[in-house]
């Protein structure tokens, strides 16, 4: 059994974790004050995620660049790799704020989205 | 001379708060003058998350935070936006003179609510020595570039300062594939809040040197290299340890000043929450500086209901 100590990033509060866990499993949280914590912890173990966001450059319209992100969080590993696909994107028709810009993203079952209007 | 109600200078995420507010109570003349050519101020270079979690209760990118503002003051046609409009002289009868494209305008109004924002600490104000090479800016700026203009301005980084911008600019360089060789934090431990040390310094294994300081900046035209030295907890320089990072770009996050240059210009002092000129008010990073958007924007929406109840009481 192993025991880590994290700081969970879900909000500023910034809470102080102690986590047990056995193979990758994890057994026991302690310190979170909120659910979000929990899961959290699990993730930071089991597979750690992040929302990943960048830009993506624009063709044609007022933005140089567009502020884009993973709708959900993606493993931590593919990461660069994200960030390489990222840089191939060229934005060239108007998007609103939410709009998906690439489906299913690297197959990671994510959407990377505008999160910003782009004209 | 043009008479309005209520003036706001600066549409950032207070400034916008604030005319929302003042609309929802009562308000009907609303003139909100924006320097940018969008709505938003600082929030559209933050593309990170990390906004709305007490206010919306979600996670939401700086854009995107910033956009859901902007989409509800362009619904209100009471407020009148005013972009690439930078206000240059404000006096104590609540009378400011703005540029526009093509224009200089002068308005008086029955209430001003100031929501400037704040400016970046410098190197010159933290002392750092050498010479004066390209290659040093402050966050925020390097923030810009790369976020808004789609420039890299640096391929070997030191960041100079753990505050949050630096932490997040730190994160920003690597995932562009800059290299981040360090974090020079004079304190003892970061400035920053807990989770950007981990999602954006432990997350790229990016060293962190506490009590340390940069001695000296060296480079003709181009930034070559620094020397760090570890401090004691007074900031005197312990001998013999000095080394030396070479890099090609520093990064100074190091704190932020309220921006209330105009404020002074008219004489107004800040007392307390309010200032002391009846119906000038100060809201937002220009009121004081905020770690959060969501607070800014909650005491930023009070700012208004001030300001709609001074016109009201007129």
């Amino acid at each position: 059994m192993i025991s880590k100590k994290l700081t969970c990033i879900e909000c500023p509060e910034g809470c102080r974790l102690t986590i047990d866990a056995e193979n990758s499993k994890v057994i026991k949280i302690t310190g979170n004050k909120c659910p979000k914590g929990e899961s959290y912890a699990v993730a930071e173990i089991e597979n750690p995620v992040r929302i990943l966001t960048s830009t993506v450059l624009c063709q044609g319209l007022s933005l140089k660049m567009l502020s884009v992100r993973t709708d959900k969080p993606i493993s931590k590993s593919m990461i660069f790799e994200a960030m390489k696909e990222i840089k191939k994107i060229k934005v060239k028709k108007s998007l609103n704020a939410g709009d998906i810009i690439v489906k299913d993203f690297l197959r990671l079952g994510v959407n990377l989205i505008a999160t910003r209007k782009a004209e | 001379m043009i008479k309005r109600d209520l003036v706001i200078v600066g549409g950032g995420p207070s400034g916008m708060a604030a005319a929302i507010s003042a609309h929802e109570n009562g308000v009907k003349d609303i003139l909100l003058i924006e320097r940018d050519q969008y709505l938003g101020g600082i929030l559209n270079q933050c593309v990170h998350t990390g906004f709305g979690i007490n206010y919306f209760k979600e996670i939401l990118t700086g854009p995107e935070y910033a956009g859901r503002f902007i989409e509800k003051v362009k619904s209100i046609p009471d407020i009148e936006v005013s972009l690439k409009s930078l206000a240059v002289r404000l006096t104590n009868d609540k009378t400011i003179t703005f540029l526009k494209p093509g224009k200089l305008e002068t308005i008086k109004a029955k209430a001003l609510v100031m929501a400037t924002g704040c400016r970046e600490k410098t190197r010159e104000m933290i002392h750092i020595p050498g010479t004066r090479p390209a290659g040093v800016f402050s966050a925020g700026l390097a923030q810009k570039l790369i976020n808004i203009e789609g420039l890299l301005p640096g391929r070997e980084v030191v960041i100079v300062g753990s505050g949050d911008i630096g932490l997040i600019m730190a994160r920003r360089f690597a995932l562009e594939g800059a290299k981040v060789k360090a974090i020079i934090e004079i304190q003892k431990e970061s400035r920053g809040l807990l989770r950007n040390m981990v999602q954006c310094v432990e997350d790229f294994d990016i060293p962190v040197y506490f009590n340390h300081k940069i001695s000296w900046i060296y480079g003709k035209d181009r930034v070559e290299k620094v020397s760090v030295v570890k401090v004691d907890n007074d900031f005197n320089e312990i001998p013999g340890t000095l080394f030396e990072i070479k890099c090609d770009t520093i990064l100074v996050s190091v704190g932020l000043i309220p921006e209330n240059e105009l404020i002074e210009m008219a004489g107004v002092s800040i007392e307390g929450d309010r200032t002391s000129a009846p119906g000038i008010f100060v809201c937002g990073n220009s009121f004081k500086i905020y770690d959060m958007v969501d607070s800014a924007t909650e005491d930023s929406m009070l700012t208004g209901k001030l300001a709609a109840e001074y016109i009201r009481n007129l």
